[in-house]
C-alpha cells in the first residue's frame, strides 16, 4: 500500500522497488536544470541585441538628437528629430487603418464565419500573413503611390496596415472563441442582442488577449523597412502631411547605416535604440492602461 | 406576476436528430415545475426552447406553438423580446467575469440601452435582496468582480441578474448541479421565496429537489414528456409505469 507511506508508523523496510528517489530527484534536477537553459538561451539574443544597441548607440543619443533634422551628408551633428515624428505618423496611420479592420474581420471569423466564406477568409489571412514585406510594399505603392502620383505617410500606413490585419484578424478570432458559450447564452438570456453582446461581453471578456495581438502586430510593423521604401519614402525635413514623402526611423538608420560618414553610423546606432525603446514603451503603456480599466482578480 | 405557459405540439431538432417529440403541457404561473428524467431526454432541450434559447445552436430547429401568458413566442416575437420577460439561469455559474458585481446585475437593463442611473441603484439592490446575496457583497459590489465570489453567490448573483430584468418566468437550467448541499439549500429556498412572483420552471436531475420545490413534476424519457401531473402524485403513485421506474431508480 503506497499510498499509505507515512500515514500510518511504517515498520517494514522500504521496499526495494520504492528505493529510487536518488535517481528520481536527478532525473527531476536534470529536467529543470534544461529548462532553465532553454529559458537562458531564449533570452541571450534578446539581451545581447539590446545591450550591444545600448553600448553602441546611447554615446549618440542627446538632445540634439532627438529635437533636430538631419544635417546636409557629410556635417556632424544634426539628429532624427522629424524620423522619429514621421514613424509615429505612419504607425498612427497603420494602426488607425489596421486595428480596426483586422478585429472586424476577427469578431466576423469568430461569430459568423463557420462557413465556407470564413475558411476562404482565414486561407487568405494565413497568405497573407507570409507574404514578403517588400512585396506588400509594392503593393501599397501600386494602389496609392502611382494612383497619387508621389511618395506619402499614407501609403507608408497603408502598407504597414496590410502587414498589421492577418495577425490582428486571426489572435482577435482565437481569442474571442476562446470566449466561453456559456458568457454569450447569459446575454441572449437577458434578451441582449447578438451584436450587444458581440461588442459588450465577448468583446469586452476578450480585451487582454485582442491586445497583446494588436501589441505584437504593431511591434512587427513598428520595425519594418522593406515596405516603406517606396511608400513613404523618407525625407530629410519635417512632414507631417499626409499626401507628402516622410522619414521614418527604419528608412533612416538604413540610409544612414549603409552611408560612408562614421557620424552617419554612429547617429543609425542611436536610432536604433531609440526605435526599440520607442516601441517598448508604446506596449507598456498600452498594457498599463489596460491592466488599469480592468477589474482586480481578472484578466 | 408571473404568467402560465402553454406548449403545443413542440418538436425540436439538433441537425436530423429530433430531440423533442409533440411535447404539450400547460405550466401554472406563480407555481414551481420540475422537470426530470435521464441525461439527454430532451429536459433541457425544452426549457430551451421556452426562451427561443434552442434556435442559437447552429442547426437547430424548433416546431410547434408557445404561449408565455398570451405572448406567442414563435409568432410576432422576436427572440429578444421573448427573453427579456424570461429569466435563464444556467447549469453552471456564468457571471460576465469582466463586469463588477453591480454591472453583473445592471447587464440585462444596461445592455438593452436603461440609463437612469438611480433607479439602476434601487434595482440591483432589490435583485441582489431577492437571490439573497445582498447582505454578503453589499460592501463590494463595485470593487469586486462577479467572478471573485464563490460557486454558490455567483449561482445568486446569476439569479440576481435575470431578476433584474422583471421576468414573468424564471427558467433554471439544473442551476445546482455544480454546487454544494448548503448552497444547494440556501437557492432551494430561494426558489420557494421566488414563486410568489415568478413561474419558476426547473431541470433537475436531483428527484429530493424536484419533490422539495415543484408543486408539478413532468418525466422526459428519450424526448416525449411521459407523465406531467402534481409532484406529489409523481413521486407517490405515477401512472405510468416508466416513471415509476425512474423515480425508483430501477434505471436511468
Amino acid at each position: 500500500m503506497a499510498s499509505l507511506r507515512g500515514l500510518v508508523p511504517d515498520t517494514t523496510p522500504t521496499p526495494a522497488v520504492l528505493q529510487i528517489s536518488a535517481w528520481r530527484r536527478l532525473k527531476d534536477q536534470m529536467a529543470t536544470a534544461f529548462a532553465v537553459s532553454t529559458v537562458v538561451i531564449v533570452l541571450t539574443p534578446l539581451v545581447a541585441i539590446f545591450g550591444y544597441l545600448v553600448f553602441k548607440g546611447i554615446g549618440s543619443v542627446n538632445l540634439a538628437f532627438l529635437t533636430q533634422i538631419p544635417k546636409p551628408p557629410g556635417e556632424v551633428g544634426g539628429g532624427m528629430a522629424n524620423a522619429i515624428g514621421g514613424s509615429i505618423l505612419i504607425l498612427a496611420i497603420a494602426s488607425l487603418l489596421g486595428v480596426p479592420l483586422g478585429i472586424g474581420a476577427g469578431i466576423y471569423l469568430a461569430e459568423y464565419g463557420r462557413n465556407r466564406f470564413g475558411d476562404t477568409i482565414r486561407f487568405v489571412s494565413d497568405v497573407l500573413n507570409g507574404v514578403p514585406s517588400i512585396v506588400i510594399g509594392i503593393v501599397a505603392y501600386a494602389i496609392v503611390v502611382l494612383r497619387q502620383k508621389h511618395f506619402s505617410a499614407l501609403a507608408g500606413g497603408v502598407a504597414l496596415s496590410i502587414m498589421m490585419v492577418p495577425t490582428i484578424t486571426r489572435t482577435t478570432e482565437e481569442m474571442l472563441l476562446l470566449v466561453p458559450n456559456v458568457l454569450r447564452e447569459a446575454a441572449y438570456g437577458l434578451g441582449v442582442s447578438r451584436w450587444r453582446t458581440t461588442l459588450s461581453i465577448v468583446l469586452r471578456t476578450a480585451t487582454s488577449g485582442i491586445i497583446t495581438g494588436v501589441m505584437l502586430a504593431f511591434a512587427r510593423v513598428a520595425g519594418e523597412t522593406a515596405p516603406l521604401l517606396f511608400t513613404a519614402f523618407g525625407n530629410q525635413y519635417w512632414n507631417w502631411k499626409l499626401y507628402q514623402p516622410t522619414a521614418a526611423l527604419p528608412l533612416q538608420i538604413f540610409t544612414y547605416a549603409i552611408s560612408p560618414y562614421d557620424d552617419w553610423h554612429r547617429q543609425a546606432w542611436a536610432g536604433a535604440l531609440v526605435l526599440i525603446v520607442l516601441i517598448v514603451s508604446a506596449v507598456s503603456a498600452v498594457r498599463y492602461v489596460v491592466r488599469r480599466g480592468t477589474l482586480g482578480g481578472v484578466a | 406576476m408571473g404568467v402560465g405557459i402553454q406548449v403545443e405540439n413542440v418538436n425540436a431538432w439538433y441537425g436530423k436528430s429530433q430531440a423533442l417529440h409533440d411535447i404539450n403541457l400547460k405550466i401554472e404561473a406563480n407555481h414551481a415545475t420540475a422537470l426530470i428524467g435521464p441525461s439527454g431526454c430532451g429536459k433541457s432541450t425544452f426549457i430551451r426552447c421556452l426562451n427561443r434559447m434552442h434556435e442559437t445552436t447552429p442547426d437547430a430547429r424548433v416546431e410547434g406553438r408557445v404561449k408565455i401568458g398570451d405572448l406567442d413566442a414563435y409568432n410576432g416575437t422576436s427572440p429578444t423580446q421573448l427573453r427579456r420577460r424570461i429569466g435563464m439561469v444556467f447549469q453552471k455559474p456564468n457571471p460576465f467575469p469582466t463586469m463588477s458585481i453591480y454591472d453583473n446585475v445592471a447587464a440585462g437593463l444596461k445592455l438593452n440601452g436603461y440609463r437612469d442611473r438611480k433607479n439602476l441603484d434601487e434595482i440591483v439592490e432589490g435583485s441582489l435582496k431577492s437571490s439573497a446575496l445582498w447582505e454578503e457583497v453589499k460592501d463590494t459590489i463595485h470593487k469586486k468582480s462577479g467572478a471573485s465570489l464563490s460557486g454558490g453567490q455567483q449561482q445568486r448573483l446569476c439569479i440576481a441578474r435575470a431578476l433584474a430584468v422583471a421576468p414573468e418566468v424564471l427558467l433554471m437550467d439544473e442551476p445546482c448541479s455544480a454546487l454544494d448541499p448548503i448552497s444547494t439549500g440556501k437557492i432551494e429556498e430561494l426558489i420557494f421565496e421566488l414563486k410568489a412572483q415568478y413561474t419558476i420552471v426547473i431541470v433537475t436531475h436531483n428527484m429530493q429537489q424536484a419533490a422539495r420545490v415543484a408543486e408539478y413534476t413532468g418525466f422526459f424519457l428519450l424526448g416525449r414528456l411521459i407523465e406531467y401531473d402534481k409532484t406529489e402524485k409523481i413521486f407517490t403513485n405515477p401512472s405510468d409505469k416508466r416513471t415509476e421506474d425512474y423515480i425508483t431508480g430501477r434505471f436511468g
